[in-house]
């Protein structure tokens, strides 16, 4: 049986949405239209005076995203990413907009939106701190109503996977962060989640910890098909799980498509490193420039969006080859060149042209 | 379809408040030691707060006109009262810091109401202490008084304990409304709840007749034991209302927490989380 087919929310009457429960709906998943959320600051000014500001936190943003896709959600910090994933889970209420989560009104119908979805917030635990992870994932069990068995399966593979065994009769709050995250993160999946969202998930983790947690959320996506949005501050988890990436910033979606385009629209650069087999001269072929030469090893910078392949054929032909590689360009980068450009932005960053005033 | 029928909402709220607590009271029982000095100590303080009117009357017969007798009944009713709302609800205080930190975030993510999960938090069984005390200086006040015992009075006590427990509930949810728009709302809750159950410990007679009338009219705290026990007692309102208000409570009591339940609501839907 896949873990979709009874989710425990049909028992309560309502399978009427639009959304067959066999989960294999092409349906878009994720509906955002035109989006905002305005925060009201009020701020002390003088002694009794209070001023009022308006925030636009979220913008008019609107992007759909189907069934079981792995999107990555970046941007600077205050862009409105949390703000986003608040309202997608039900948590705020967006000032305007549609919004619709597996065919549900987040804010409207929040308790019955949770039994769908995952939550894992980096900055803070869903887990009760006082409580070892045994008792908390045997609460969450009663809580979304898990039949034992399928409860008792996802338990084991999470334990597995994450490497939990030893840690399951530890209070939360003895936990170290990289040991408390993949606890948040079993706990968010006990109940088979259409959705799972992730906010800042591997945020103060150690390299063996980011890789566990990174495998195990490609694991997840591709056997049960979860739906995955996530958003990082660290853009590896990005490059090594997500297909589609979206860009925020002040509000307002800047970019949203492959992690290649981000790389062409902020006109970014890929390097190949080679290494010779003697030090020679900086290497000169076409499409290309050295930008580097360290002993036998030159570096050169080549368009992201261009294929490695004639320029290695290129160097191979005319040089000494030993040994190559290419490397991603960092997307922080990326990100800052697509943001403040020098020129006009492309296509894909016009609707980032025009920027309100953000909440810093 | 809208939300879920309020009955089953209803249903989902208890039983998840009632899966919550569970897990507070096994958690507790862990430390059986502690638990247990605890409580004794949340008793005893209760016990000592008694024993200074009980001194008071070494030295006077009566006060506003109350024998001893029936101000521990009126403390009694107020103390067990308050008792069963603290035990049940006195965790809402606690929501003006989720508020403020944002982890409330966290549990406005599970499937069940946000108030049971808020009521249910960190349950502290201790809270007992005050019942139990409250429970025997009622039943000591009912030795020593001289009540006829006609069927409606005998009613009329434990239905004002619950209808009492239930105005202190509203309350403290009321308390924790609040707190979505003025973060330090909890001080004006503990005035009421707190305070609430001191004054109704002693006699309405001692009081001025304001005071008597904001609590009955605007704040309606004398609903909770003052003027159903006047009834109970035999003794004339002394702002000149009739003996039947006292059955009136329940009334009373599910008016304010109907009022509490739309405020918590109207908070719930203002919460603007935090930055992160």
């Amino acid at each position: 049986m896949d873990g979709f087919s009874d989710d425990g929310f049909s028992d309560d009457g309502f399978s009427d949405d639009g959304f067959s429960d066999d989960g294999f709906s092409d349906d878009d998943f994720i509906e955002l239209d035109g989006i905002e959320k305005v925060f009201e600051v009020r701020r002390r000014a003088g002694l009794l005076r209070r001023e009022r500001r308006e925030v636009r936190a979220v913008d008019g943003i609107s992007f759909r995203v189907p069934r079981g896709e792995m999107v990555g959600y970046i941007g600077p910090n205050g862009a409105g990413k949390s703000t986003t994933i608040k309202m997608l889970t039900g948590i705020l209420v967006p000032s305007g907009g549609r919004l619709r989560v597996a065919g549900i009104d987040p804010s409207r119908e929040r308790t019955r939106l949770a039994r769908r979805i995952g939550v894992v917030f980096g900055q803070r635990t869903t887990l009760w701190w006082d409580l070892p992870l045994r008792d908390s994932y045997a609460l969450v069990r009663r809580m979304y109503r898990i039949p034992d068995d399928r409860y008792r399966r996802n338990l084991d593979r999470c334990v597995e996977l994450l490497d939990l065994g030893d840690l399951l009769d530890v209070p939360v709050r003895q936990l170290s962060l990289g040991q408390r995250m993949r606890g948040d993160i079993a706990a968010a999946l006990l109940h088979d989640p259409e959705v799972l969202y992730l906010d800042e998930p591997t945020i103060g983790l150690d390299v063996v910890s980011k890789a566990k947690v990174r495998g195990f959320l490609r694991e997840v996506n591709a056997e049960h098909g979860t739906t995955v949005l996530l958003t990082t501050h660290d853009l590896t988890d990005i490059e090594q799980l997500c297909k589609r990436v979206m860009v925020i910033d002040h509000g307002r979606l800047v970019y949203d498509g492959g992690l290649d385009g981000l790389h062409a629209v902020g006109g970014s650069e890929r390097t190949l490193v080679v290494d010779l087999e003697r030090e020679l001269p900086p290497i000169e072929v076409p499409g290309a420039r050295t930008v580097r030469v360290e002993g036998p090893r030159q570096w050169l910078a080549f368009p992201a969006a261009a294929s490695a392949a004639p320029l290695v054929a290129a160097v191979a032909d005319g040089y000494p080859l030993v040994d190559l590689s290419v490397r991603e360009p960092e997307i922080e980068d990326v990100i800052a060149r697509m943001l403040f450009p020098g020129s006009e932005p492309e296509e894909g960053a016009a609707r980032g042209a025009v920027r309100s005033v953000g909440p810093h | 379809m809208a939300e879920p029928l309020p009955r089953a909402r209803a249903y989902d709220g208890l039983r998840a408040y009632a899966l919550i607590v569970a897990m507070w009271v096994r958690s507790t029982m862990a430390y059986r030691t502690s638990f247990l000095i605890m409580a004794f100590g949340n008793f005893a303080v209760n016990v000592l707060d008694f024993v200074a009117i009980a001194l008071m009357f070494s030295h006077i017969d009566t006060l506003g006109g109350f024998t001893l007798a029936e101000v521990a009944f009126l403390y009694g009713t107020s103390g067990t009262a308050f008792g069963l709302a603290d035990l049940a609800l006195g965790s809402m205080e606690r929501v003006g810091r989720r508020i403020r930190d944002g982890t409330l975030d966290t549990l406005l993510v599970r499937p069940v109401p946000i108030l049971a999960q808020v009521a249910a938090d960190r349950f502290a069984l201790r809270r007992l202490g005050r019942i139990v005390q409250g429970a025997l200086l009622l039943g000591w006040s009912l030795t020593r008084l001289d009540i006829d015992w006609t069927p409606d009075r005998v009613v009329l006590v434990p239905l004002m304990l619950l209808s009492g427990a239930v105005i202190f509930g509203a309350v403290f949810v009321l308390g924790g409304a609040f707190q979505f728009w003025a973060k330090d709302a909890s001080e004006v809750q503990n005035s009421f709840t707190y305070g609430g159950t001191t004054m109704l410990q002693y006699p309405p007679t001692v009081f001025a007749d304001e005071l008597l009338r904001g609590v009955t009219f605007v704040i309606p705290l004398a609903f909770v034991n003052w003027l159903p026990a006047l009834y109970v007692l035999g003794r004339p309102n002394p702002l000149g209302l009739p003996g039947w208000i006292g059955f009136t409570a329940p009334l009373v009591a599910l008016g304010c927490a109907a009022v509490a339940g739309l405020a918590w609501r109207a908070g719930l839907r203002t919460y603007q989380s935090t930055g992160s």
